[in-house]
Protein backbone atom coordinates (compact mmCIF):
# COMPACT_ATOMS: atom_id res chain seq x y z
CA UNK A 1 0.00 0.00 0.00
CA UNK A 2 2.62 2.40 1.18
CA UNK A 3 4.88 1.65 -1.74
CA UNK A 4 2.11 2.10 -4.23
CA UNK A 5 1.18 5.50 -2.94
CA UNK A 6 4.84 6.51 -3.06
CA UNK A 7 5.02 5.35 -6.65
CA UNK A 8 1.93 7.41 -7.43
CA UNK A 9 3.46 10.59 -6.09
CA UNK A 10 6.64 9.87 -8.05
CA UNK A 11 4.54 9.33 -11.15
CA UNK A 12 2.77 12.58 -10.56
CA UNK A 13 5.96 14.56 -10.25
CA UNK A 14 7.39 13.00 -13.40
CA UNK A 15 4.24 13.93 -15.31
CA UNK A 16 4.36 17.55 -14.17
CA UNK A 17 8.02 17.66 -15.10
CA UNK A 18 7.20 16.54 -18.60
CA UNK A 19 4.54 19.18 -18.91
CA UNK A 20 6.88 21.95 -17.91
CA UNK A 21 9.65 20.77 -20.23
CA UNK A 22 7.27 20.65 -23.16
CA UNK A 23 7.10 24.40 -23.01
CA UNK A 24 10.86 24.90 -23.30
CA UNK A 25 12.64 24.25 -26.61
CA UNK A 26 13.72 20.67 -27.24
CA UNK A 27 17.45 21.50 -27.30
CA UNK A 28 17.54 22.58 -23.69
CA UNK A 29 15.42 19.55 -22.81
CA UNK A 30 18.10 17.28 -24.26
CA UNK A 31 20.80 19.22 -22.45
CA UNK A 32 18.94 18.92 -19.20
CA UNK A 33 18.49 15.18 -19.72
CA UNK A 34 22.16 14.81 -20.46
CA UNK A 35 23.08 16.65 -17.28
CA UNK A 36 20.65 14.56 -15.30
CA UNK A 37 22.19 11.38 -16.69
CA UNK A 38 25.69 12.58 -15.95
CA UNK A 39 24.60 13.43 -12.41
CA UNK A 40 23.09 10.00 -11.89
CA UNK A 41 26.21 8.38 -13.32
CA UNK A 42 28.36 10.31 -10.85
CA UNK A 43 26.04 9.47 -7.98
CA UNK A 44 26.23 5.73 -8.72
CA UNK A 45 29.86 5.36 -9.78
CA UNK A 46 31.45 8.29 -7.96
CA UNK A 47 31.85 7.07 -4.36
CA UNK A 48 33.67 3.83 -5.12
CA UNK A 49 35.66 5.46 -7.91
CA UNK A 50 36.87 8.09 -5.47
CA UNK A 51 38.01 5.43 -2.97
CA UNK A 52 39.65 3.47 -5.76
CA UNK A 53 41.55 6.48 -7.10
CA UNK A 54 42.74 7.60 -3.66
CA UNK A 55 43.62 4.17 -2.31
CA UNK A 56 44.82 2.26 -5.37
CA UNK A 57 45.61 4.46 -8.37
CA UNK A 58 47.39 7.42 -6.78
CA UNK A 59 49.63 5.31 -4.51
CA UNK A 60 50.39 2.99 -7.43
CA UNK A 61 51.56 5.76 -9.74
CA UNK A 62 53.39 7.77 -7.09
CA UNK A 63 55.02 4.48 -6.13
CA UNK A 64 56.41 4.09 -9.63
CA UNK A 65 57.84 7.60 -9.36
CA UNK A 66 59.42 6.89 -5.97
CA UNK A 67 61.15 3.81 -7.40
CA UNK A 68 63.46 6.23 -9.21
CA UNK A 69 64.23 8.37 -6.16
CA UNK A 70 66.21 8.15 -2.92
CA UNK A 71 63.12 8.75 -0.74
CA UNK A 72 63.60 7.54 2.82
CA UNK A 73 60.24 8.64 4.19
CA UNK A 74 61.75 10.62 7.05
CA UNK A 75 63.46 13.65 5.54
CA UNK A 76 61.43 15.80 3.21
CA UNK A 77 63.89 15.70 0.34
CA UNK A 78 63.18 13.32 -2.50
CA UNK A 79 65.92 13.24 -5.11
CA UNK A 80 65.58 11.70 -8.58
CA UNK A 81 68.28 9.05 -8.96
CA UNK A 82 67.30 7.48 -12.28
CA UNK A 83 68.01 3.79 -12.52
CA UNK A 84 70.39 3.72 -9.54
CA UNK A 85 68.00 1.76 -7.34
CA UNK A 86 67.57 -0.93 -9.97
CA UNK A 87 71.31 -1.06 -10.61
CA UNK A 88 71.84 -1.52 -6.89
CA UNK A 89 69.26 -4.33 -6.73
CA UNK A 90 70.73 -6.29 -9.61
CA UNK A 91 74.40 -5.81 -8.81
CA UNK A 92 74.79 -5.32 -5.07
CA UNK A 93 71.70 -6.40 -3.15
CA UNK A 94 72.49 -10.11 -2.64
CA UNK A 95 69.56 -10.49 -0.21
CA UNK A 96 67.08 -9.32 -2.84
CA UNK A 97 68.51 -11.64 -5.48
CA UNK A 98 68.42 -14.52 -3.05
CA UNK A 99 64.82 -13.70 -2.09
CA UNK A 100 63.85 -13.59 -5.74
CA UNK A 101 65.36 -16.99 -6.48
CA UNK A 102 63.91 -18.46 -3.29
CA UNK A 103 60.43 -17.13 -4.07
CA UNK A 104 60.59 -18.58 -7.58
CA UNK A 105 61.71 -21.93 -6.22
CA UNK A 106 59.01 -21.84 -3.56
CA UNK A 107 56.34 -20.91 -6.12
CA UNK A 108 57.25 -23.85 -8.38
CA UNK A 109 57.24 -26.34 -5.50
CA UNK A 110 54.03 -24.96 -3.97
CA UNK A 111 52.16 -24.95 -7.31
CA UNK A 112 53.02 -28.57 -8.05
CA UNK A 113 52.29 -29.92 -4.56
CA UNK A 114 49.12 -27.88 -3.93
CA UNK A 115 47.60 -28.89 -7.25
CA UNK A 116 48.59 -32.55 -7.07
CA UNK A 117 47.29 -32.91 -3.52
CA UNK A 118 44.21 -30.76 -4.20
CA UNK A 119 43.32 -32.83 -7.26
CA UNK A 120 43.99 -36.06 -5.38
CA UNK A 121 41.70 -34.95 -2.56
CA UNK A 122 39.00 -34.00 -5.05
CA UNK A 123 39.21 -37.44 -6.69
CA UNK A 124 39.06 -39.04 -3.25
CA UNK A 125 36.03 -37.07 -2.12
CA UNK A 126 34.30 -37.68 -5.46
CA UNK A 127 34.23 -41.44 -4.67
CA UNK A 128 31.12 -43.02 -3.23
CA UNK A 129 32.37 -42.76 0.33
CA UNK A 130 30.12 -42.65 3.38
CA UNK A 131 32.23 -39.94 5.00
CA UNK A 132 32.77 -37.77 1.93
CA UNK A 133 30.97 -34.68 3.23
CA UNK A 134 32.84 -34.87 6.52
CA UNK A 135 36.16 -35.33 4.72
CA UNK A 136 35.50 -32.43 2.39
CA UNK A 137 34.95 -30.20 5.43
CA UNK A 138 38.14 -31.45 7.09
CA UNK A 139 40.32 -30.90 4.03
CA UNK A 140 38.87 -27.45 3.49
CA UNK A 141 39.05 -26.22 7.08
CA UNK A 142 42.68 -24.99 7.15
CA UNK A 143 41.78 -22.63 4.34
CA UNK A 144 39.42 -20.61 6.49
CA UNK A 145 42.14 -19.54 8.85
CA UNK A 146 44.44 -16.76 7.78
CA UNK A 147 48.08 -17.41 6.97
CA UNK A 148 49.26 -15.54 10.04
CA UNK A 149 47.50 -17.75 12.60
CA UNK A 150 48.32 -20.89 10.58
CA UNK A 151 52.00 -19.96 10.67
CA UNK A 152 51.88 -19.69 14.45
CA UNK A 153 50.05 -23.03 14.76
CA UNK A 154 52.74 -24.71 12.70
CA UNK A 155 55.49 -22.98 14.62
CA UNK A 156 54.30 -24.96 17.62
CA UNK A 157 54.06 -28.16 15.57
CA UNK A 158 57.60 -27.80 14.21
CA UNK A 159 59.17 -26.71 17.50
CA UNK A 160 57.34 -28.97 19.97
CA UNK A 161 55.02 -31.37 18.12
CA UNK A 162 57.61 -32.79 15.73
CA UNK A 163 60.14 -33.29 18.51
CA UNK A 164 57.57 -35.24 20.49
CA UNK A 165 56.56 -37.36 17.49
CA UNK A 166 60.24 -38.00 16.84
CA UNK A 167 60.76 -39.23 20.39
CA UNK A 168 57.70 -41.49 20.20
CA UNK A 169 58.39 -43.01 16.80
CA UNK A 170 62.16 -42.70 16.47
CA UNK A 171 61.81 -41.40 12.91
CA UNK A 172 64.83 -39.07 12.43
CA UNK A 173 62.93 -36.79 10.05
CA UNK A 174 60.88 -35.49 12.97
CA UNK A 175 63.86 -34.96 15.22
CA UNK A 176 65.41 -32.28 13.04
CA UNK A 177 65.30 -28.67 14.17
CA UNK A 178 62.93 -27.81 11.32
CA UNK A 179 62.85 -24.04 11.69
CA UNK A 180 66.50 -23.72 12.68
CA UNK A 181 67.91 -24.77 9.33
CA UNK A 182 67.51 -22.93 6.01
CA UNK A 183 66.57 -26.04 4.01
CA UNK A 184 63.99 -27.50 6.36
CA UNK A 185 62.55 -24.07 7.22
CA UNK A 186 61.89 -23.58 3.50
CA UNK A 187 60.02 -26.88 3.43
CA UNK A 188 58.20 -25.81 6.57
CA UNK A 189 56.68 -22.86 4.71
CA UNK A 190 55.84 -25.17 1.81
CA UNK A 191 54.06 -27.60 4.15
CA UNK A 192 51.98 -24.82 5.72
CA UNK A 193 50.92 -23.35 2.40
CA UNK A 194 50.07 -26.72 0.88
CA UNK A 195 48.10 -27.67 3.97
CA UNK A 196 46.20 -24.40 3.63
CA UNK A 197 45.81 -24.23 -0.14
CA UNK A 198 45.04 -27.84 -1.10
CA UNK A 199 41.50 -27.67 0.30
CA UNK A 200 40.68 -24.52 -1.66
CA UNK A 201 41.97 -26.01 -4.90
CA UNK A 202 40.09 -29.21 -4.08
CA UNK A 203 36.77 -27.30 -4.04
CA UNK A 204 37.39 -26.01 -7.57
CA UNK A 205 38.41 -29.45 -8.83
CA UNK A 206 35.32 -31.03 -7.23
CA UNK A 207 33.11 -28.60 -9.16
CA UNK A 208 34.97 -29.48 -12.35
CA UNK A 209 34.71 -33.22 -11.72
CA UNK A 210 30.97 -32.92 -11.13
CA UNK A 211 30.62 -31.45 -14.61
CA UNK A 212 32.15 -34.53 -16.26
CA UNK A 213 29.20 -36.41 -17.79
CA UNK A 214 28.77 -39.75 -16.02
CA UNK A 215 27.61 -41.41 -19.26
CA UNK A 216 31.00 -40.83 -20.86
CA UNK A 217 32.75 -42.64 -18.03
CA UNK A 218 30.27 -45.51 -18.08
CA UNK A 219 30.61 -45.80 -21.86
CA UNK A 220 34.39 -45.92 -21.61
CA UNK A 221 34.17 -48.60 -18.92
CA UNK A 222 31.85 -50.68 -21.09
CA UNK A 223 34.38 -50.35 -23.89
CA UNK A 224 36.91 -51.93 -21.55
CA UNK A 225 38.85 -48.92 -20.25
CA UNK A 226 40.40 -49.34 -16.81
CA UNK A 227 40.38 -46.70 -14.08
CA UNK A 228 43.61 -45.06 -15.13
CA UNK A 229 42.61 -44.95 -18.76
CA UNK A 230 39.33 -43.28 -17.79
CA UNK A 231 41.22 -40.75 -15.67
CA UNK A 232 43.84 -40.10 -18.33
CA UNK A 233 41.64 -39.94 -21.43
CA UNK A 234 38.20 -38.84 -20.20
CA UNK A 235 38.42 -37.03 -16.88
CA UNK A 236 41.70 -35.15 -17.32
CA UNK A 237 40.88 -33.50 -20.67
CA UNK A 238 37.47 -32.45 -19.38
CA UNK A 239 38.80 -30.81 -16.23
CA UNK A 240 41.66 -29.08 -18.10
CA UNK A 241 40.06 -25.60 -17.85
CA UNK A 242 39.89 -25.96 -14.06
CA UNK A 243 43.55 -26.98 -14.05
CA UNK A 244 44.44 -23.72 -15.81
CA UNK A 245 42.45 -21.70 -13.26
CA UNK A 246 44.02 -23.51 -10.32
CA UNK A 247 47.56 -23.30 -11.66
CA UNK A 248 47.38 -19.55 -11.96
CA UNK A 249 45.51 -19.06 -8.69
CA UNK A 250 48.27 -20.92 -6.88
CA UNK A 251 51.01 -19.17 -8.84
CA UNK A 252 49.77 -15.72 -7.93
CA UNK A 253 49.11 -16.56 -4.28
CA UNK A 254 52.43 -18.40 -3.81
CA UNK A 255 54.45 -15.63 -5.36
CA UNK A 256 52.82 -13.14 -2.99
CA UNK A 257 53.25 -15.27 0.16
CA UNK A 258 53.74 -13.06 3.20
CA UNK A 259 51.69 -13.93 6.31
CA UNK A 260 52.90 -17.50 6.77
CA UNK A 261 56.45 -16.41 6.02
CA UNK A 262 56.27 -13.72 8.68
CA UNK A 263 54.69 -15.81 11.43
CA UNK A 264 56.46 -19.12 10.81
CA UNK A 265 60.09 -18.11 10.26
CA UNK A 266 60.13 -14.30 10.00
CA UNK A 267 62.72 -14.87 7.27
CA UNK A 268 65.03 -16.76 9.59
CA UNK A 269 67.37 -18.39 10.25
CA UNK A 270 69.61 -15.50 9.16
CA UNK A 271 67.26 -14.23 6.45
CA UNK A 272 67.62 -17.50 4.57
CA UNK A 273 63.84 -17.91 4.14
CA UNK A 274 62.97 -14.27 3.44
CA UNK A 275 60.62 -14.29 0.44
CA UNK A 276 60.10 -11.27 -1.83
CA UNK A 277 57.03 -9.80 -0.14
CA UNK A 278 58.72 -9.92 3.25
CA UNK A 279 61.92 -8.53 1.74
CA UNK A 280 60.02 -5.52 0.37
CA UNK A 281 58.31 -5.02 3.71
CA UNK A 282 61.59 -5.07 5.66
CA UNK A 283 63.33 -2.77 3.19
CA UNK A 284 60.58 -0.18 3.52
CA UNK A 285 59.38 -0.37 7.10
CA UNK A 286 62.42 -1.70 8.97
CA UNK A 287 65.33 -0.22 6.98
CA UNK A 288 63.30 2.87 6.00
CA UNK A 289 64.70 2.82 2.47
CA UNK A 290 61.45 3.61 0.69
CA UNK A 291 63.00 4.34 -2.70
CA UNK A 292 64.71 0.98 -2.90
CA UNK A 293 61.64 -0.72 -1.44
CA UNK A 294 59.53 0.81 -4.21
CA UNK A 295 62.00 -0.33 -6.87
CA UNK A 296 61.60 -3.86 -5.52
CA UNK A 297 57.83 -3.45 -5.42
CA UNK A 298 57.83 -2.36 -9.06
CA UNK A 299 59.77 -5.44 -10.13
CA UNK A 300 57.39 -7.51 -8.01
CA UNK A 301 54.42 -5.93 -9.77
CA UNK A 302 55.85 -6.58 -13.22
CA UNK A 303 56.33 -10.28 -12.47
CA UNK A 304 52.82 -10.67 -10.98
CA UNK A 305 51.28 -8.74 -13.88
CA UNK A 306 53.12 -10.88 -16.43
CA UNK A 307 51.83 -14.06 -14.78
CA UNK A 308 48.25 -12.74 -14.77
CA UNK A 309 48.30 -11.51 -18.36
CA UNK A 310 49.63 -14.91 -19.41
CA UNK A 311 46.78 -16.54 -17.50
CA UNK A 312 44.10 -14.42 -19.16
CA UNK A 313 45.50 -15.02 -22.65
CA UNK A 314 45.74 -18.76 -22.16
CA UNK A 315 42.24 -19.16 -20.72
CA UNK A 316 40.74 -16.92 -23.44
CA UNK A 317 42.46 -19.08 -26.05
CA UNK A 318 41.04 -22.21 -24.41
CA UNK A 319 37.53 -20.74 -24.46
CA UNK A 320 37.79 -20.06 -28.18
CA UNK A 321 39.06 -23.55 -28.91
CA UNK A 322 36.36 -25.37 -26.98
CA UNK B 1 26.37 -49.79 -10.13
CA UNK B 2 25.38 -47.22 -7.54
CA UNK B 3 24.95 -49.52 -4.54
CA UNK B 4 28.22 -51.37 -5.05
CA UNK B 5 30.06 -50.63 -1.81
CA UNK B 6 32.85 -53.10 -2.38
CA UNK B 7 35.90 -54.05 -0.30
CA UNK B 8 37.85 -51.76 -2.58
CA UNK B 9 35.70 -48.77 -1.66
CA UNK B 10 35.98 -49.57 2.01
CA UNK B 11 39.79 -49.64 1.79
CA UNK B 12 39.69 -46.27 0.02
CA UNK B 13 37.37 -45.03 2.76
CA UNK B 14 39.76 -46.11 5.52
CA UNK B 15 42.73 -44.48 3.75
CA UNK B 16 40.72 -41.31 3.21
CA UNK B 17 39.78 -41.12 6.88
CA UNK B 18 43.43 -41.65 7.87
CA UNK B 19 44.42 -38.80 5.55
CA UNK B 20 41.69 -36.65 7.08
CA UNK B 21 43.14 -37.36 10.53
CA UNK B 22 46.61 -36.31 9.31
CA UNK B 23 45.04 -33.02 8.19
CA UNK B 24 43.57 -32.57 11.66
CA UNK B 25 46.77 -33.37 13.58
CA UNK B 26 47.89 -29.73 13.90
CA UNK B 27 44.50 -28.82 15.35
CA UNK B 28 44.76 -31.72 17.80
CA UNK B 29 48.16 -30.54 19.02
CA UNK B 30 47.07 -26.95 19.47
CA UNK B 31 43.77 -27.80 21.15
CA UNK B 32 45.02 -30.51 23.50
CA UNK B 33 48.10 -28.57 24.58
CA UNK B 34 46.12 -25.40 25.14
CA UNK B 35 44.38 -27.25 28.00
CA UNK B 36 47.59 -28.32 29.76
CA UNK B 37 49.78 -26.53 32.29
CA UNK B 38 53.09 -25.31 30.90
CA UNK B 39 55.25 -28.13 32.32
CA UNK B 40 52.98 -30.79 30.86
CA UNK B 41 53.19 -29.19 27.39
CA UNK B 42 56.96 -29.62 27.48
CA UNK B 43 57.01 -33.17 28.79
CA UNK B 44 53.90 -34.70 27.23
CA UNK B 45 53.31 -32.81 24.01
CA UNK B 46 51.56 -35.61 22.13
CA UNK B 47 49.41 -37.01 24.92
CA UNK B 48 45.91 -35.90 25.78
CA UNK B 49 45.79 -33.54 28.77
CA UNK B 50 45.69 -35.34 32.16
CA UNK B 51 43.15 -32.88 33.51
CA UNK B 52 41.27 -30.33 31.44
CA UNK B 53 42.51 -26.95 32.57
CA UNK B 54 40.88 -23.78 31.34
CA UNK B 55 43.16 -21.32 33.17
CA UNK B 56 45.11 -20.66 29.98
CA UNK B 57 41.94 -19.56 28.28
CA UNK B 58 40.88 -17.21 31.04
CA UNK B 59 44.37 -15.76 31.05
CA UNK B 60 44.70 -15.40 27.29
CA UNK B 61 41.19 -14.01 26.97
CA UNK B 62 42.06 -11.19 29.36
CA UNK B 63 45.55 -10.51 28.03
CA UNK B 64 44.33 -10.46 24.43
CA UNK B 65 41.63 -8.04 25.49
CA UNK B 66 39.52 -10.33 23.40
CA UNK B 67 36.15 -8.61 23.64
CA UNK B 68 37.56 -5.33 22.31
CA UNK B 69 39.64 -7.06 19.68
CA UNK B 70 36.70 -9.17 18.53
CA UNK B 71 34.48 -6.08 18.39
CA UNK B 72 37.11 -4.29 16.27
CA UNK B 73 37.34 -7.18 13.82
CA UNK B 74 33.57 -7.27 13.61
CA UNK B 75 33.24 -3.51 12.98
CA UNK B 76 35.91 -3.51 10.27
CA UNK B 77 34.56 -6.63 8.53
CA UNK B 78 30.88 -5.66 8.66
CA UNK B 79 31.54 -1.99 7.85
CA UNK B 80 33.70 -2.87 4.85
CA UNK B 81 31.15 -5.37 3.58
CA UNK B 82 28.34 -2.83 3.78
CA UNK B 83 30.16 -0.10 1.86
CA UNK B 84 31.53 -2.60 -0.67
CA UNK B 85 28.10 -4.07 -1.39
CA UNK B 86 26.29 -0.71 -1.59
CA UNK B 87 28.76 1.30 -3.65
CA UNK B 88 30.07 -1.49 -5.87
CA UNK B 89 26.63 -2.82 -6.83
CA UNK B 90 25.50 0.73 -7.67
CA UNK B 91 28.61 1.39 -9.72
CA UNK B 92 28.48 -1.95 -11.53
CA UNK B 93 24.81 -1.39 -12.37
CA UNK B 94 25.47 2.03 -13.86
CA UNK B 95 28.50 0.78 -15.77
CA UNK B 96 26.48 -2.04 -17.32
CA UNK B 97 23.43 0.09 -18.20
CA UNK B 98 25.26 3.15 -19.55
CA UNK B 99 26.44 2.06 -22.97
CA UNK B 100 29.21 4.59 -23.37
CA UNK B 101 32.93 4.49 -23.85
CA UNK B 102 33.57 5.99 -20.43
CA UNK B 103 31.79 3.05 -18.74
CA UNK B 104 34.07 0.63 -20.50
CA UNK B 105 37.18 2.58 -19.61
CA UNK B 106 36.23 2.79 -15.93
CA UNK B 107 35.31 -0.89 -15.77
CA UNK B 108 38.53 -1.99 -17.44
CA UNK B 109 40.55 0.16 -15.03
CA UNK B 110 38.91 -1.53 -12.04
CA UNK B 111 39.57 -4.97 -13.50
CA UNK B 112 43.13 -4.23 -14.57
CA UNK B 113 44.01 -2.90 -11.10
CA UNK B 114 43.12 -6.29 -9.60
CA UNK B 115 46.54 -7.56 -10.63
CA UNK B 116 48.43 -4.95 -8.58
CA UNK B 117 49.88 -6.75 -5.55
CA UNK B 118 49.42 -4.99 -2.21
CA UNK B 119 53.17 -4.70 -1.70
CA UNK B 120 53.40 -2.44 -4.76
CA UNK B 121 51.02 0.08 -3.23
CA UNK B 122 51.58 -0.06 0.50
CA UNK B 123 54.53 2.32 0.88
CA UNK B 124 52.99 5.41 -0.81
CA UNK B 125 49.55 4.41 0.46
CA UNK B 126 50.58 4.91 4.06
CA UNK B 127 51.92 8.34 3.11
CA UNK B 128 48.72 9.30 1.25
CA UNK B 129 46.60 7.91 4.07
CA UNK B 130 48.52 10.05 6.53
CA UNK B 131 47.73 13.25 4.65
CA UNK B 132 44.08 12.21 4.26
CA UNK B 133 43.80 11.49 7.99
CA UNK B 134 42.92 7.83 7.43
CA UNK B 135 45.59 6.41 9.71
CA UNK B 136 44.80 5.01 13.11
CA UNK B 137 41.07 4.94 12.45
CA UNK B 138 38.79 2.02 11.80
CA UNK B 139 36.74 4.07 9.37
CA UNK B 140 39.91 4.93 7.49
CA UNK B 141 40.60 1.21 7.26
CA UNK B 142 37.05 0.56 6.02
CA UNK B 143 37.55 3.22 3.35
CA UNK B 144 40.75 1.47 2.27
CA UNK B 145 38.99 -1.88 2.01
CA UNK B 146 36.42 -0.16 -0.20
CA UNK B 147 39.26 0.85 -2.50
CA UNK B 148 41.07 -2.50 -2.45
CA UNK B 149 37.96 -4.67 -2.68
CA UNK B 150 36.29 -2.61 -5.39
CA UNK B 151 37.99 -4.37 -8.33
CA UNK B 152 36.80 -7.88 -7.59
CA UNK B 153 33.41 -6.83 -6.21
CA UNK B 154 32.55 -4.68 -9.24
CA UNK B 155 33.83 -7.41 -11.53
CA UNK B 156 31.54 -10.02 -9.99
CA UNK B 157 28.49 -7.70 -9.89
CA UNK B 158 29.15 -6.55 -13.47
CA UNK B 159 29.09 -10.11 -14.79
CA UNK B 160 25.87 -10.87 -12.91
CA UNK B 161 23.98 -7.69 -13.86
CA UNK B 162 24.68 -8.28 -17.55
CA UNK B 163 22.44 -11.32 -17.32
CA UNK B 164 19.44 -9.42 -15.90
CA UNK B 165 16.84 -8.58 -18.58
CA UNK B 166 16.12 -4.88 -19.14
CA UNK B 167 12.33 -5.33 -19.49
CA UNK B 168 11.71 -5.31 -15.75
CA UNK B 169 13.44 -1.97 -15.32
CA UNK B 170 11.76 -0.44 -18.35
CA UNK B 171 8.37 -1.37 -16.97
CA UNK B 172 9.20 0.26 -13.67
CA UNK B 173 10.43 3.43 -15.36
CA UNK B 174 7.23 3.65 -17.38
CA UNK B 175 5.40 3.32 -14.07
CA UNK B 176 7.30 6.42 -12.97
CA UNK B 177 10.00 4.92 -10.76
CA UNK B 178 13.28 6.89 -10.61
CA UNK B 179 16.58 5.27 -11.60
CA UNK B 180 17.55 5.22 -7.94
CA UNK B 181 14.27 3.51 -7.05
CA UNK B 182 14.59 1.07 -9.94
CA UNK B 183 17.98 0.01 -8.72
CA UNK B 184 17.13 -0.45 -5.05
CA UNK B 185 13.63 -1.89 -5.44
CA UNK B 186 13.99 -4.02 -8.54
CA UNK B 187 17.61 -4.75 -9.42
CA UNK B 188 19.26 -5.04 -6.01
CA UNK B 189 16.96 -7.81 -4.70
CA UNK B 190 17.75 -9.82 -7.83
CA UNK B 191 21.47 -9.61 -7.00
CA UNK B 192 21.10 -11.65 -3.80
CA UNK B 193 22.97 -14.82 -4.95
CA UNK B 194 26.04 -12.91 -6.10
CA UNK B 195 25.86 -10.65 -3.03
CA UNK B 196 26.12 -13.72 -0.79
CA UNK B 197 29.18 -14.90 -2.71
CA UNK B 198 30.77 -11.46 -2.53
CA UNK B 199 30.13 -11.03 1.19
CA UNK B 200 31.66 -14.43 1.96
CA UNK B 201 34.78 -13.91 -0.14
CA UNK B 202 35.32 -10.38 1.21
CA UNK B 203 34.63 -11.40 4.82
CA UNK B 204 37.21 -14.20 4.82
CA UNK B 205 39.77 -11.87 3.26
CA UNK B 206 39.15 -8.89 5.55
CA UNK B 207 38.72 -10.90 8.75
CA UNK B 208 42.07 -12.66 8.23
CA UNK B 209 43.99 -9.74 6.75
CA UNK B 210 47.07 -8.79 8.70
CA UNK B 211 49.37 -6.53 6.71
CA UNK B 212 47.02 -3.63 5.92
CA UNK B 213 45.61 -3.24 9.45
CA UNK B 214 49.11 -3.58 10.89
CA UNK B 215 50.18 -0.56 8.85
CA UNK B 216 47.03 1.48 9.52
CA UNK B 217 46.05 0.78 13.13
CA UNK B 218 48.83 1.68 15.54
CA UNK B 219 46.72 2.24 18.64
CA UNK B 220 46.54 -1.05 20.66
CA UNK B 221 42.88 -0.30 21.41
CA UNK B 222 42.06 -0.58 17.70
CA UNK B 223 43.72 -3.95 17.03
CA UNK B 224 41.87 -6.67 15.13
CA UNK B 225 42.20 -10.40 15.91
CA UNK B 226 45.17 -11.15 13.59
CA UNK B 227 46.98 -8.05 14.88
CA UNK B 228 46.36 -8.90 18.53
CA UNK B 229 47.51 -12.49 17.92
CA UNK B 230 50.69 -11.22 16.28
CA UNK B 231 51.61 -8.90 19.14
CA UNK B 232 50.59 -11.51 21.71
CA UNK B 233 52.94 -14.04 20.10
CA UNK B 234 55.74 -11.51 20.04
CA UNK B 235 55.24 -10.75 23.71
CA UNK B 236 54.76 -14.30 24.99
CA UNK B 237 57.25 -16.25 22.85
CA UNK B 238 57.89 -19.70 24.23
CA UNK B 239 55.00 -19.26 26.66
CA UNK B 240 53.11 -21.87 24.74
CA UNK B 241 50.35 -22.35 27.30
CA UNK B 242 49.09 -18.80 26.79
CA UNK B 243 49.93 -18.59 23.10
CA UNK B 244 48.07 -21.77 22.16
CA UNK B 245 44.94 -20.75 24.03
CA UNK B 246 45.10 -17.39 22.25
CA UNK B 247 45.31 -19.15 18.88
CA UNK B 248 42.26 -21.28 19.65
CA UNK B 249 40.30 -18.22 20.77
CA UNK B 250 41.27 -16.49 17.51
CA UNK B 251 40.06 -19.41 15.39
CA UNK B 252 36.70 -20.03 17.10
CA UNK B 253 34.75 -17.16 15.43
CA UNK B 254 35.88 -18.43 12.02
CA UNK B 255 34.77 -21.97 12.79
CA UNK B 256 31.35 -20.77 13.94
CA UNK B 257 31.02 -18.72 10.75
CA UNK B 258 32.07 -21.71 8.67
CA UNK B 259 29.72 -24.24 10.20
CA UNK B 260 26.70 -21.94 9.94
CA UNK B 261 27.46 -20.90 6.36
CA UNK B 262 29.26 -23.98 5.01
CA UNK B 263 27.06 -24.52 1.97
CA UNK B 264 27.24 -20.87 0.90
CA UNK B 265 30.99 -20.71 1.47
CA UNK B 266 31.72 -23.70 -0.75
CA UNK B 267 29.36 -22.37 -3.43
CA UNK B 268 30.83 -18.91 -3.14
CA UNK B 269 34.38 -20.12 -3.65
CA UNK B 270 33.35 -22.23 -6.62
CA UNK B 271 31.52 -19.44 -8.39
CA UNK B 272 34.02 -16.76 -7.34
CA UNK B 273 37.03 -18.61 -8.72
CA UNK B 274 35.56 -19.67 -12.03
CA UNK B 275 34.83 -16.11 -13.07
Amino acid sequence: MNNESKLDTVKGSVLTNQKSTKVSPSVSFLNKKKWKEAGLFTLFVGPVLLAFILIVLIPFFTGIYYAFTDWNGVTGSVKWVGLDNFKYLFTEDKQFQQSFILTTKYTVVAIILTNLIGFGLALLVAQKLKTKNFLRTVFFMPNLIGGLILGFIWQFIFVKGFVSIGQLTGIPLFELAWLGDAKTAFWGIVIVSVWQGAGYIMIIYIAALQNVPQELIEAAKIDGANRFQVLRHITMPLVAPAVTICLFLTTASSFKVFDANLSLTNGGPFKSTEMLALNIYTEAFVNNRYGIGEAKALIFFIVVAAITVLQVTISKKREVES
Amino acid sequence: MGNRYTWRTSIVEILAILLGLVFLVPFYYVLSNSLKPFAEILTNTSALPKVLMFDNYVNAFEKLNFLTVFKNSLIVTIGSNIVLVIFCSMAAYMLVRTKKKISNIIFMTFVAAMIIPFQSIMIPLIKTAGTLGLLNSMWGLVFMYLGFGSGMTIFLYHGFIKGIPLELEEAAIIDGCTRFGVFWRIVFPLLKPITVTIVILNSLWIWNDFLLPSLVLQDPELRTIPLATFFFFGQYTKQWDLALAALVIGIIPLLIFFFTMQKHIIQGITSGSIK
